[in-house]
């Protein structure tokens, strides 16, 4: 697997965008218990930026409902969700991509949003705006900013 | 289930919970030992058995003042230390001022604000006349327009957050005992239908957050079950009244959607039901939030 590090995070918005081999949200298969096997960019993601996109309000804010001890340093964990503490030894890839794309897929009504999805939503705004949104529905996440957070989750490991 | 009990007593014991990991909603250590008198004189109900429709859903409901820092509850404890009640006073100005084309002020039919102090504890409420459900807001307004002659308050404008204030701050104590039956059902249910509907790109309901999450953190907030009982709410974050469905829109703009607007009536049903999901807690309006 390759794995581009500095670069690739500077070039994840040319990449998502130019990138031929981003498989879109709606071409993501998955089998019976919502695991997705194949890369959503076709590469291996970058952990380090799976902090970032974890942390950032604007992007994952995995960790308003997350708590994860080796985040420390970033301030209020919520409680929402399970820890993600050992998640990389509970879960492989193929599931903790599936998770983050769709949650539902595993845990059916959970309250944990669809990262990758682009479709089904009721009342789908623009960002923060309460306004309704214009245009084609972008993914709340990008795959490699997907691609990002399953690379850093399999690192959280007991 | 966790079950801590605070060993705080009394008013400053405090609703630090936010340190608790619950699983699960059910938290029999919320509130327990706390208590809100306002002047030492206004007894309020912070938490109670649930009204019949919430049964099998909560054990217990609570006032969303048991859910906040010790601080913000004591600023609640007292007029003079709640900066709500300012606003209030300027609306008891309003109260006695004539408006509009007929020569009335409010006091012309009303004496004095005393004198309304059943209305936040049964709104909204049927009204017959009308027929529709009507929130403190509207009914404010049909009496500036219908019989005063005068041009309605903007529905969240600071005229109406303050009379709403006022209007609170004289029935404060009541026990909210909002009707969800007879010809207000039909509203009723449709409030309830989009209390439970998971909105926006996060797909979240009201019910997410306020019911199966209650007493548990999300990234620096600690979520109470979004009662509407302690409204309009003066918020520390924007040094201003907030009223009930400004609170409503910041929820659902949170889940990154399109929000109804204020005044619309899909805010007059939800908040309809919202407050006979508060039925048994007290009046605290104009309450201090973070
Ligand atoms: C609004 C709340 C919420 C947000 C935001 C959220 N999650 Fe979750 N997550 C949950 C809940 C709740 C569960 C437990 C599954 C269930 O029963 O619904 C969960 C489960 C998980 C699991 C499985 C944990 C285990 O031990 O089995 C993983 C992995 C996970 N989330 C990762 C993430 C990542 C990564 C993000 C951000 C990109 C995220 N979550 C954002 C609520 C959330
Ligand atoms: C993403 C989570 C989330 C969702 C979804 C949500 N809220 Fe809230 N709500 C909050 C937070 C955080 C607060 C501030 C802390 C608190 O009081 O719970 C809050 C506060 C409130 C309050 C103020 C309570 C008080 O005593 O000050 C009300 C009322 C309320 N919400 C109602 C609603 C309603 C009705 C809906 C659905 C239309 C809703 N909320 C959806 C997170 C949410």
């Amino acid at each position: 697997m390759k794995r581009h590090t500095l670069l690739a995070a500077i070039l994840t918005m040319a990449a998502t965008t130019l990138n031929a081999d981003v498989i879109a949200p709606s071409d993501v298969v998955m089998n019976e218990y919502g695991d997705i096997s194949e890369s959503l960019t076709g590469e291996g993601g970058n952990p380090e930026r799976g902090i970032e996109v974890m942390t950032d309000r604007g992007l994952g804010n995995c960790i308003a409902c997350h708590q994860v001890t080796a985040l420390e340093e970033f301030q209020f964990h919520g409680e929402v969700g399970p820890s993600l503490d050992g998640v990389g030894s509970r879960w492989d890839a193929a599931a903790l991509r599936g998770i983050v794309v769709n949650a539902k897929n595993a845990f059916p009504d959970s309250v944990m949003p669809s990262f990758y999805r682009v479709d089904g939503f009721i009342r789908p705004g623009d960002g923060y705006t309460g306004r309704a949104i214009e245009g084609p529905i972008s993914p709340i996440l990008s795959a490699q900013d997907v691609e990002d957070i399953v690379a850093y989750l399999q690192t959280l490991t007991d | 289930m966790v079950t801590i009990k605070k060993n705080r007593l009394g008013l400053m014991g405090g609703a630090a919970v936010a340190a608790l990991a619950f699983a699960g909603t059910a938290m029999a250590d919320i509130g327990d030992n706390e208590s809100l008198v306002v002047n030492g004189e206004i007894e309020m109900v912070i938490e109670t058995d649930p009204p019949e429709h919430l049964q099998g859903v909560f054990d217990r409901i609570y006032s969303g003042w048991v859910f906040r820092s010790d601080e913000t509850q004591a600023m609640q404890a007292d007029d003079f230390e709640n900066p709500g009640m300012i606003f209030a006073d300027q609306a008891r100005e309003a109260f006695d001022t004539v408006m509009g084309s007929e020569g009335n002020s409010c006091a012309t039919c009303h004496e004095n604000p005393e004198s309304l102090a059943d209305v936040r504890s049964t709104y909204p409420v049927w009204d017959e006349e009308h027929g529709t459900v009507q929130t403190v807001e509207l009914q404010v307004n049909e009496c500036m327009t219908e019989r005063m002659g005068a041009e309605p308050y903007g529905y969240d404008s600071q005229e109406m957050r303050n009379m709403s204030a006022l209007i609170s701050s004289v029935g404060r104590g009541r026990i909210i005992n909002v009707a969800m039956d007879g010809p207000a059902q039909e509203t009723w249910e449709q409030g309830r239908e989009i209390y439970y509907t998971r909105y926006g790109l996060l797909e979240l309901s009201c019910a997410n957050c306020h019911e199966q999450n209650y007493g548990n953190n999300i990234r620096a907030d600690h979520l109470s079950q979004g009662q509407i009982n302690a409204f309009p709410a003066y918020r520390l974050r924007n040094a201003q009244l907030n009223s009930v469905h400004g609170r409503f829109r910041g929820c659902i703009r949170d889940t990154r959607a399109e929000t109804f607007a204020v005044g619309s009536p899909e805010f007059v049903a939800l908040e309809l039901y919202v407050a006979t999901r508060g039925n048994g807690l007290t009046v605290e309006g104009p309450s201090i939030r973070n």
